[in-house]
């Protein structure tokens, strides 16, 4: 029995589709019986056509692609149908599937370094891609290759062809990937989180690169990802799955405008967005079901705040909402409107204390205060007699201030120096130069005693929930370890833990389980809840929640704003994902190549940017609304961070600046000569560190309201 | 990559320096040599014991550090002093060193190549009957000391002999003396006393190496490049030969040269059992002979060999794997 799906509709009338999936089921192996990981799949693609498969970890969006390519492991099962041209491809031979696989569709994975072979060249590796398919000679193939490097944007491609996949940086890796993709003009092109993992400025690059691929190819696209905002960008149909199934489908622009299923709308509602940085977030609740023992009914039941008693029996078919080619799963989809039913939003705004105490900025003690900060680590040589050739200059004199109540978000692509910012922090020694003072303290001339007590005062919430936390204690020990270790009765402990977890939305009987026996977002509570124990005054987040799917993402963020608020903590939040900094921070610093180069309040610096850095990075950040970020203007940076160890004179952004390049010589030779250093801008203490600094706003939230930068003189 | 393999030189030879100069002062300090001459009979004067040592450099009243410059000065000109009972040293070494040698270098090569390739096709049919059945017998021949293998493998020859009604294989010694078989019967002589004492050090050898080698095949089959070379249109056995298999061998070099010691601790075992008359008898022999520049001399020839394994293996490490050629 094939179901028609009629948002196939696109294709002309009368012939097949481009590329069909049908019904596509696929289970693996558990140990009671078959575990589904898609449950009935379908899909129709025509030529040129972008679909995005959206969903959060478990929800069968990446296995239903790769069994499409014929590769997951023999012990899964595959049934349903998959067509290219009409073609069945489902039960063919590896030797046959082969010859399909590569030329007519191509996939491009994620990349964390993982997936090209590290011992061949990246030449080989592409050369090979043309050969497999194209009787041509090793030379005409390598010649080929080398082109299509050139095309990808790879610099000198002829000189890197013949590199190891070691010596190129994640961006260039997925240039890569891409180049191999499209060496044999595929009619299908499948990208599995084609950005995940990558800086938001390369992931910019990355997005454009696959556009262009597609036009070039003119190739049926498959982009499969966890964010919302990567599809808004550059999908023409949507399919959001869970627990196996596709819950929703249709056009973008109505989905993120009206989305009927539950799911949903909980999603869109939990995604931090850059161009609303006052909304609320509405978490959704539990955890996905787990696919061995699926409940009966809706398998969102659990989570969904508007289930009625039918969900709890029958699960809802993906079927066509009002006269439309969209469809949704959900008993109730009927009555969805606009993420509202019966005039109540479905996921009701969460309450949060966001008054925040709006005390100036200038009464509030300075709870953490960095002047000049210096970090340096030694290129060493040698096995024997180590021998230092040179040093790397981390950090290179920064200075930042948080005050109490305040949250401070450091950001930066990666390699930019944060971490190291972080750890050197939380080291609590004296730096080798420049002078750290917490809570009025100089670290520098701390005692022992000083020292230790001091660490009361400063805890820290990594990113990785999981590692973090000892996985043969119960989370009541784990929590009350940093108790003991400052020699807290085990009577008044016991209390602490209880009140610990109460805080971070966990329930007392929380304490007697092991994180094993927890979800991620769970894990990731204790983790605060431990850093609280103490009654700290200031909290180090780095990336606490980018190991976080973005419905369990949005619970987190809620609390630290609510504890933020409620215990007048300050934040130290170091992060890569722009938008969710955007909604945690009071104030923000840039960092590039071991510098601030902007800092201030965050509404001054995310509205006004004026450092070219900050607006590229900014104008990178995808935002989840189709219509918005599709007319978005990119500013793309070209290549990686600079080498640490080969810094360019002047301005360490002109290798990369877009504004240094519209610049007249006369004005360039200033960048080059002369390092700027941060100076004011226009309102309160927002400063950067551009000779030509200028107010871009970058978003369109901040559209019509541009000023000029101080310095726009000269 | 000429750079990397000489650094490595330079710091292997260092650690040759130092295990000779330590197995040198142990020896020195934990052997007696003046007991074997006080316990003669007639009773030697302690002078005449005392000039003798001295001239053997193996004198406890002479200053530590001064027989050991004495030693080492004579080792650098290629000329190892005398044994206890004043034989040369030079005149036992070579023969001795070639019967260890054939012994060691014939046991490793077979025993890591044999430990490859039941580690990889247990990788690759996990689970199966003959994984499981390769996973036991490496698991018994790891968990067995050489000494009981060597046992083992000469009770299994006693039987494989008897059934055969003559010696087909042998265990004493590693030639038949005085045979004169021409050519070929001395090559087949020679290899049949060779089986024996060679699968007892290699087997141990295999069982470890193939234990690792399909830990590292099972993780090349799950690895996310492998699914790349199959997604560019390669088939799951092509991408497997082509990608797979060079990637997984690379965890291998490091460990051979870790195992090389253990493997020449095994051959001492296996010499003495088999009556090989090679450097780990002589060690043995030595040691209860309180003979102490034989000693020294066989710790310097291990440790030799274990350089030039070590060595090896990172030439091996540097050819297969690109990323160690830039860094260490
Ligand atoms: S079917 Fe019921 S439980 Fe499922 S999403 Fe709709 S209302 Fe919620
Ligand atoms: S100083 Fe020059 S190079 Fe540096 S950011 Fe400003 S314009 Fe660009």
């Amino acid at each position: 029995m094939i179901r028609q799906e009629p948002t196939t509709s696109r294709a002309p009338e009368g012939t097949a589709p481009l590329f069909e999936v049908r019904d596509l089921t696929v289970a693996f192996v558990g140990e009671s019986g078959p575990v589904p990981a898609v449950r009935g799949l379908s899909y129709a693609l025509s030529r040129g056509e972008v679909l995005g498969i959206v969903g959060e970890s478990g929800s069968g969006k990446s296995a239903s692609a790769l069994a499409v390519m014929g590769l997951l492991p023999s012990s899964a099962t595959v049934s349903g149908s998959v067509r290219l041209r009409g073609e069945e491809l489902l039960g063919l031979s590896d030797r046959r599937l082969a010859r399909i696989r590569g030329s007519r569709i191509a996939m491009v994975f994620q990349d964390p370094l993982s997936a090209l072979t590290p011992v061949h060249r990246i030449g080989d590796q592409v050369a090979e891609a043309v050969r497999i398919h194209q009787g041509v000679s090793a030379a005409a193939a390598h010649d080929r290759a080398v082109e299509l490097l050139d095309a990808v944007g790879i610099p000198n491609a002829a000189q890197r062809a013949r590199a190891y996949p070691h010596e190129f940086s994640g961006g260039m890796r997925q240039r890569v990937m891409i180049a191999m993709a499209i060496a044999n003009d595929p009619d299908v092109l499948i990208a599995d989180e084609p950005t995940t993992a990558l800086d938001v400025t390369v992931q910019a690059q990355v997005l454009a690169l696959l556009e262009t691929a597609r036009r070039m190819t003119g190739a049926a696209t498959v982009v499969i990802t966890h964010d919302l905002a990567v599809v808004a960008g550059i999908a023409d149909r949507i399919v959001v799955m869970y627990a196996g199934k596709a819950v929703e489908s249709g056009p973008v622009v109505p989905v993120y405008a009206d989305p009927r299923m539950p799911y949903t709308i909980g999603l869109l509602g939990s995604v931090p967005r850059l161009d609303r940085p006052g909304r609320p977030l509405t978490p959704i609740e539990g955890a996905p079901p787990d696919l061995a023992r699926l409940p009966q009914g809706c398998p969102f039941v659990s989570r969904c705040p508007v289930n009625v008693p039918v969900c709890r029996t029958i699960e809802p078919a993906l079927e066509p909402v009002a006269r439309s080619d969209r469809r949704a799963a959900c008993h109730r989809r009927g009555e969805i409107a606009f993420g509202r039913i019966g005039g109540a939003p479905v996921f009701p705004l969460p309450e949060i204390a966001s008054a925040r105490e709006e005390s100036p900025r200038d009464g509030r003690p300075a709870v953490l205060e960095v002047r000049q900060l210096v970090k340096r680590h030694p290129i060493t040589t040698g096995v024997v007699l180590r021998r230092r050739i040179g040093t790397i200059t981390a950090v290179d004199g920064i200075s930042f201030d948080i005050r109490e109540g305040e949250a401070l978000g450091l950001v930066g692509e990666s390699g930019c120096g944060k971490t190291t910012t972080v750890m050197q922090l939380l080291e609590l020694a004296a730096p080798e130069e420049g002078r750290v003072s917490m809570l009025g303290r100089d670290i520098a001339s701390l005692s022992r005693d000083g020292r230790k007590h001091l660490r009361r005062e400063v805890q820290v919430v990594f990113q990785d929930p999981f590692a973090s936390l000892d996985p043969r204690l119960p989370v009541g020990d784990i929590i009350a370890e940093p108790l003991r270790a400052f020699g807290v009765s085990l009577d008044r402990r016991h209390g602490r833990v209880r009140d610990l977890l109460d805080l971070v939305g966990l329930s007392a009987e929380h304490a007697n389980r092991y994180p094993a026996d927890l979800s991620g977002g769970q894990r990731q509570r204790i983790g605060i809840a431990r850093a609280l124990a103490l009654e700290p005054r200031l909290l180090v987040l780095d990336e606490p929640v980018s190991a976080l799917d973005v419905s369990i993402q949005a619970g987190v963020l809620n609390l630290l704003e609510h504890l933020k608020v409620h215990l007048g903590l300050a934040y130290l939040f170091v992060g890569h994902d722009l938008s969710v900094v955007r909604h945690v921070a009071d104030r923000v610093a840039v960092m590039y190549a071991g510098r601030l180069v902007e800092v201030g309040d965050a509404d001054e610096v995310f509205g006004h940017p004026t450092h070219p850095y900050t607006q590229a990075l900014l104008s990178a950040v995808p935002i989840p609304e189709p219509g918005t970020e599709r007319q978005r203007t990119r500013i793309l940076l070209d290549g990686d961070l600079p080498d640490p160890a080969d810094l360019p004179s002047g301005c360490r952004f002109r290798s990369r600046c877009p504004l240094f390049a519209r610049l007249p010589p006369e004005r360039r030779r200033r960048c080059s000569d002369v390092d700027p250093p941060l100076e004011p801008r226009s309102t309160g203490d927002h400063q950067s560190a551009c000779h030509w600094a200028r107010d871009n706003p970058i978003l369109p939230a901040g559209a019509g309201r541009s000023r000029t930068g101080r310095s726009d003189t000269d | 990559m000429g750079r990397f393999l000489l650094r490595r030189l330079v710091h292997h030879l260092v650690l040759v320096f130092v295990a000779v100069t330590l197995a040198y002062v142990l020896a020195s300090l934990a052997l007696d040599p003046r007991s074997r001459y006080e316990g003669r009979n007639p009773p030697a004067p302690p002078a005449v014991i005392d000039a003798q040592l001295s001239e053997y450099g193996v004198n406890d009243e002479d200053p530590l550090p001064e027989r050991y410059v004495h030693w080492m000065g004579g080792v650098l000109r290629g000329d190892f002093g005398t044994t206890v009972t004043g034989g040369s040293i030079n005149d036992e070494l070579w023969s001795r060193a070639l019967v260890s040698l054939r012994l060691l270098v014939i046991g490793s090569v077979l025993g890591a190549a044999v430990g490859v390739l039941v580690g990889v096709v247990s990788a690759v049919k996990q689970h199966s009957f003959i994984d499981r059945l390769f996973t036991a017998v490496s698991f018994f021949f790891i968990a067995t000391p050489v000494f009981f293998t060597a046992v083992l493998l000469k009770f299994g020859a006693l039987q494989v002999n008897e059934a055969a009604g003559e010696t087909v294989l042998f265990y004493t010694g590693y030639e038949t003396p005085g045979l004169e078989a021409g050519f070929w019967g001395t090559v087949t002589d020679q290899v049949a006393h060779l089986i024996l004492p060679t699968l007892s050090i290699a087997l141990g050898l295999t069982a470890l190496v193939s234990r690792y080698q399909r830990n590292a095949m099972l993780d090349v089959l799950n690895s996310d490049f492998l699914r790349t070379a199959q997604a560019k249109g390669l088939t799951r056995r092509q991408a497997l030969y082509r990608h797979g298999l060079r990637t997984a061998l690379i965890p291998m070099a490091p460990l051979l040269a870790y195992s090389f010691g253990t493997l020449v601790v095994g051959a001492t075992f296996t010499e003495k059992i088999f009556g090989w008359h090679g450097m780990g008898e002589w060690v043995v022999d030595s040691i209860t002979r309180d003979d102490i520049n034989v000693t020294a001399t066989v710790a310097l020839f291990t440790a030799v060999f274990v350089l030039f394994a070590a060595l090896l293996s990172d030439v091996l490490h540097a050819v297969l794997d690109p990323r160690v050629r830039v860094t260490a």
